[in-house]
């Protein structure tokens, strides 16, 4: 499976939609002491289409978490470019980008930490509408505010009763619906989620995975979709991205990736996932830890761990790029897959 | 069981813990039995707030909340460990049994070297010099895979990464070679090629180190691949014990059944929706005199309410499950998992 290079593919994909969001050369850097620097985003460009689940997996470290803020701008930016909806972002003031936000919502890991412990439900639902206006530019009255909590408590599986309610009074499963709500409440096209199933027991976890799959068909919702887990990340997204040290080395559709993965980490990471099935075929795992982000390794980032590592990749970095439709690839040997 | 049979190194019968709240007794872990032999590893399964790692603390005699109250009989290596002085059990924790920890960073302390602390526990319990104790301490780091161990040895808990310290404490815990090894979750922290790793490792503590493995897990993937037997908590009881291979592939009670099913797979086709079992575990106190996991099984039927919990019956060899289906004769059908939440 493991070949020799594959030659350059021309552009297949189709001149689809423009993209919803499209981020270009993003860095993010954090100086740490000493001189030394921390780089968690290093150079990542990407196109999240209208309607898709676009999964980011890696492991920690890998700038995941990092990149799905910066992208909504959580996290400003080092360098690079951000266009949402057409509109260039990079460097909006707050005040400018504010009516933007609206469009663009997360969703965190910590389902308690993400809610006030002493506000109740409806309070937490209401504040995004008192903040924003409608989409005409009017205020949300009380009436309409009252409607949009109920609306909203309905979307995510929750009775109206819960509004009274205060967050302590839910478990982790029903505080993530909470929080799916209020990301919901001023109707963005756009979700991040940043692993926001990690924290829950499996059998809760399959009902949030659910939950966010039906809120997209019915809501037309994209998302971006940060895990570890890749099981969950296949089971919701259209596409994928694998990230390794900042940056991304294989991206495509979900099972083109995660089915005939490209690139030897990818592969790695597909094969570590523990199968729920006894006496399975268990390969050699990959040797060493992830390098550090703050002295990442020369060549191709990921060349220390890699069991096929050739010289060249020791000094040169290899880019991404198309080898198949809807998969490119960062390696200078990617695995070619006979149909 | 044959009369032949070796005794087990782990014996536990009907081990109960409850502790005090407002007065009221809360039992967390109800009558819970299972045996675990020389060499073998047995899967602990549960979701939070299932009673696995009470189950595990109690074993190690290491619960000592005021009003807690833990009955029943742990036999380990033919001597009663429920009951037994602190100053007997300290002897016995630490060289014959031994225990990891999810976050191997709150298992070390971080002013000394790792190789300091794994000194001190063997010193603690055997008389040898310290340099032979390092000696033993360096042979271990590199046993568990652990690249340059004398220089891993003379680091501090920060400076290693997170596998690193899980082989660390890894071979803290199997200084004094112990008998048991009861493992909390050990690779939950981890990244999955770590992880890999790691179970890679404990699968062959068996034939290196002849321990025998209690490992507690919430994840069916690492018990699938790692354990000879597995049992399966649900709310403090027990819902299935057997073999790993026949309960990943004929489950006998609807909780295993639904409970693998809600795994999103990561071969052959998506569903379109994931069967996920819809509600939560009950609460201690709010837990029914019946069947545990009635409120949330489609089998539920009036022979699964009343009191007592349905107790475990032979549903294969050597498996068993607390349901009340394999006494009427009524098979698990795919249907089990097509149930979804509201």
């Amino acid at each position: 499976m493991t070949g020799q290079a594959v030659p350059l593919m021309p552009e297949t994909r189709p001149a689809a939609a423009t993209p919803l969001l499209s981020a270009t050369d993003l860095r993010k850097t954090y100086a740490l002491p000493h001189g030394r620097t921390l780089h968690a985003v290093d150079g990542v460009s990407i196109d999240v289409m209208p309607g898709e689940v676009l999964g980011l997996v890696g492991e920690s470290g890998c700038g995941k978490s990092t990149l799905g803020r910066s992208l909504i701008r959580l996290a400003e930016p080092s360098s690079g470019r951000i266009v949402f909806d057409g509109r260039d972002i990079t460097t909006l003031p707050e005040r400018t980008l504010r009516p933007l936000r609206q469009q663009m919502q997360m969703v965190f890991q910590d389902s308690y930490a993400s809610l006030n412990p002493r506000r109740r439900i409806g309070d937490l639902l209401a504040e995004p509408l008192r903040v924003h206006k409608k989409p005409g530019g009017q205020k949300w009255t009380s009436a309409a505010i009252a409607a949009r909590q109920t609306e909203l408590m309905d979307l995510v599986g929750l009775g109206h009763q819960a509004l009274e309610r205060y967050p302590h009074e839910f478990s982790g499963g029903q505080r993530q619906r909470i929080n799916i709500a209020r990301a919901l409440a001023l109707s963005p096209r756009l979700i991040v989620a940043d692993e926001p199933v990690s924290a829950l027991d499996v059998s809760v976890q399959a009902q949030i995975v659910n939950l966010f799959a039906d809120l997209q068909d019915h809501l037309g919702l994209t998302y971006v979709f940060v895990a570890h887990d890749l099981a969950v990340v296949r089971q919701i997204s259209t596409r994928v991205a694998v990230m390794y040290l900042g940056a991304i080395v294989e991206i495509g559709e979900t099972d083109a990736v995660l089915h005939r993965p490209a690139h030897p980490y990818t592969l790695a990471l597909t094969q570590a996932v523990p199968r729920p099935v006894p006496g399975e075929h268990r390969p050699t795992p990959l040797r060493g830890d992830v390098p550090s982000p703050i002295s990442r390794p020369a060549g191709c980032r990921f060349h220390t761990r890699c069991p096929i590592a050739q010289d060249r990749c020791k000094v040169e970095e290899p880019a991404l790029r198309t080898i198949g439709p809807g998969q490119d690839v960062a390696c200078h040997y990617p695995n070619h897959w006979a149909d | 069981m044959p009369s032949n049979a070796p005794a087990p190194l782990l014996d536990v019968r009907e081990l109960s813990v409850s502790f005090r709240s407002r007065g009221r007794m809360i039992p967390v872990v109800e009558r819970v039995s299972f045996t675990l032999h020389e060499g073998e590893i047995l899967g602990l399964v549960g979701e939070s707030g299932s009673g696995k790692s009470v189950t595990a603390m109690a074993l190690m005699g290491l619960i000592d909340t005021p009003g807690v109250q833990i009955s029943g009989s742990v036999l380990f290596q033919g001597h009663e460990l429920v009951g037994m002085g602190q100053r007997q059990l300290r002897r016995l924790r630490g060289s014959r049994i031994a225990m990891i920890f999810q976050d191997p960073m709150t298992a070390f302390t971080p002013v000394y070297t790792v190789g300091w602390q794994i000194d001190e526990q063997i010193l603690a319990h055997e008389r040898v010099s310290r340099k032979q104790a390092r000696a033993r301490t360096i042979t271990l780091l590199g046993d568990m895979g652990v690249p340059d161990p004398a220089r891993t040895a003379d680091s501090y808990p920060h400076q290693l990464s997170g596998g690193m310290r899980q082989r660390a404490m890894i071979a803290m815990a199997l200084s004094c070679n112990p008998a048991l090894l009861i493992a909390d979750e050990p690779t939950t922290a981890l990244d999955v090629t770590v992880q890999a790793q790691i179970l890679d490792l404990m699968r062959n503590l068996r034939t290196t180190y002849g321990s025998a493995v209690l490992l507690i897990t919430h994840d069916m993937g690492v018990v699938a691949e790692t354990c000879d037997n597995t049992f399966v908590l649900y709310s403090g009881r027990m819902a299935e014990t057997g073999p790993t291979s026949a309960v990943f592939a004929r489950p006998g009670h609807p909780y295993t059944a639904a409970l693998l099913a809600s795994i999103p797979p990561m071969d052959g086709p998506r569903p379109h929706r994931l069967p996920a079992i819809a509600g939560l575990p009950p609460a201690p106190l709010e837990r029914p005199a019946g069947c545990a996991f009635a409120p949330r099984c489609s089998y539920a039927h009036a022979a699964c309410l009343p009191a007592p919990p349905p107790a475990l019956v032979r549903v294969g060899t050597a498996h068993q499950a607390a349901c009340v289906l394999p006494l009427e004769g009524t098979p698990l059908t795919p249907s089990v998992m097509g149930r979804d939440a509201a």
